[in-house]
């Protein structure tokens, strides 16, 4: 066994990226164990959303380097093999899935892509394997879900398809970019349940990506605070609530106080 | 979940377009005339029971002539609209997806070349080749695939933000996949509706240089020379233009119908 595969399944290494002139990220690094969450957290325009879109290969970064069990990823030009073993969920369920696409073929083609059912599955075993992801994010096991289209669903209904989408190539690595922040708040929470139980049942290791310092704690082992692209505090989520330090992260952490969201759905 | 109907505009152009398509076809077998055969004993009869269209200046049948000008000209459109929308609307993918310079390039030759006046680029184009198909499919392929490439260009641009092109990204699809199994499903049926408005437009242009004597050449039927042949008796012999220019636009009615159709079936979705 490598000397990074014990320590971290998946890290980023001194990442920093300018857009035009202004420096997006910089300069952060984290770690992330296997089964193990972090949760991103800042406000609009520290530059989380970016970092998630480094860590799942969308942007190259201007410097840094993102690995996964040890190996460096190429910024864009991923492999196919690490581009299934790192994926992501999108903040806005009405955009993030293929409007002229049923969810049959939204469920099913990155399982065709990278092979998961074997080189040529049958349509059989290909539907089984859909109902049974439906199952797992609580859409039920109706077949008749899987010929709709995206426009017949609810926004909370469509962010468990595209969480599916994303388990259907069985990651090891979920990349969550607000994934509750354009639902309901009742939805919400029914999504990060989903994304507590499924951290535990398949062994995901998460980045969770929000602006609510009570969302990350609900669901993370370990807390990054940003402010201006920057990473101001980097704790375990027990250490951070223990002890904030920068002023920012205490006001951050009263500001979380103040909301009532139940800790406890932590592995 | 809410029942697509079909919109009823396209329900009626679709019949017209088949029942033109279909009589084109059938006629020609029918009839006992042939298209091309002159006969001096009966020019310029009125529309009767031998000749339900009348005879032109040679003595020939026009109902036959009509429908064999209707299968020359509409297999024409068909045929030369086909590459145009095929170049334009994958000109009109990558410049739309990739932005950038592949964008720079398309736009500065489409621009570059919807500058040039139509008609005059035809008759450069028939000085060169000669008058025949020849040159209108050649004008068509130079300017046709523009306005493809500009609806979808834009369609696709609108999508390419999108989280679901950044998901399929990540999940690793190739760009070409991406393209074809992504974009192009979700910009069609705007390229198609161009598609069929651009028809009318192309069907125009080939009877007008059939008329002008720059498109097919006799002795092939065609409804723009055949307007032309009646041109000069049109107060006394109406049938000889006034038939042939009904069809023109008789599916001009039917694709402009079909168009609207389809646009109305888009927007319920």
């Amino acid at each position: 066994m490598t000397r990074h595969a014990s320590s971290a399944l998946f890290e980023m290494r001194g990442i920093t990226v300018h857009y035009g002139g202004f420096t997006a990220v910089d300069h952060v690094s984290l770690s992330l164990p296997k089964g193990r969450a972090i949760g991103i957290v800042g406000e609009s325009g520290a530059g989380k959303s970016t970092l998630a879109r480094v860590a799942a290969g969308l942007i190259a970064p201007a410097e840094g380097q993102v690995l996964l069990a040890g190996q460096p990823l190429a910024p864009i030009r991923r492999t196919r093999e690490q581009r299934r073993r790192v994926q992501m969920v999108f903040q806005n369920p009405d955009s993030s899935l293929n409007p002229s696409h049923s969810v049959y073929r939204i469920l099913s083609e990155g399982m065709l892509l990278h092979h998961t059912l074997g080189s040529r599955p049958s349509r059989e075993v290909i539907t089984r394997r859909c109902l049974e992801l439906l199952r797992m994010v609580g859409l039920g096991e109706s077949a008749g879900i899987l010929s709709r289209r995206p426009q017949a669903f609810s926004g909370g209904q469509r962010q468990r398809i595209a969480i599916a989408r994303a388990l259907a190539v069985n990651p090891d690595v979920l990349v969550a970019d607000e994934p509750t922040s354009a639902l309901d708040v009742s939805v919400q929470h029914e999504i990060l349940d989903l994304l507590a139980e499924l951290r535990q049942t398949n062994g995901l290791s998460l980045m969770l990506i929000t602006h609510d310092l009570g969302v990350a704690n609900a669901l993370c082992d370990d807390i990054m605070v940003m402010r201006g692209g920057r990473s101001v505090v980097h704790k375990s989520t027990e250490g951070l609530f223990a002890d904030p330090g920068p002023q920012y992260a205490q006001d951050l952490l009263a500001a979380a106080r103040s909301v009532s969201i139940a800790p406890g759905m932590r592995g | 979940m809410k029942r697509l109907h079909l919109p009823r505009t396209l329900a009626a152009g679709v019949a017209l377009l088949a029942a033109i398509v279909l009589a084109v076809l059938i006629i020609p077998l029918l009839s006992p005339y042939d298209p091309t055969a002159e006969d001096i004993s009966s020019m310029l009869q009125p529309p009767s029971f031998v000749h339900p269209f009348g005879t032109d200046q040679l003595g020939r049948d026009l109902l036959v002539r009509v429908a064999a000008a209707g299968r020359v000209d509409l297999a024409l459109m068909v045929g030369v609209e086909l590459l145009p929308f095929i170049i334009g609307t994958a000109a009109g993918l990558i410049a739309g997806y990739y932005g950038g310079w592949p964008n720079r390039i398309i736009t500065l030759l489409s621009d570059a070349l919807i500058a040039f006046p139509f008609y005059l680029l035809v008759a450069v184009v028939a000085f060169v080749t000669g008058t025949g198909v020849t040159g209108i499919f050649l004008t068509f392929l130079i300017m046709g695939w523009i306005i493809f490439a500009r609806t979808v260009k834009g369609a696709t641009a609108s999508l390419a933000g999108e989280e679901w092109v950044e998901s399929a990204r990540v999940m690793g699809f190739s760009d070409t996949s991406i393209l074809l199994r992504q974009m192009l499903p979700n910009v069609f049926s705007q390229a198609v509706i161009v598609l069929v408005s651009d028809m009318v437009a192309l069907l125009v242009a080939i009877v007008t240089l059939g008329y002008l004597g720059l498109g097919v050449t006799p002795p092939t039927p065609d409804w723009g020379t055949m307007i032309a042949d009646g041109q000069s008796f049109l107060a006394t012999r109406w049938w000889v233009s006034t038939l042939p220019g009904t069809a023109v636009v008789l599916v001009g009615i039917a694709l402009a119908l079909i168009g609207d159709g389809l646009n109305d079936a888009r927007r319920q979705v």
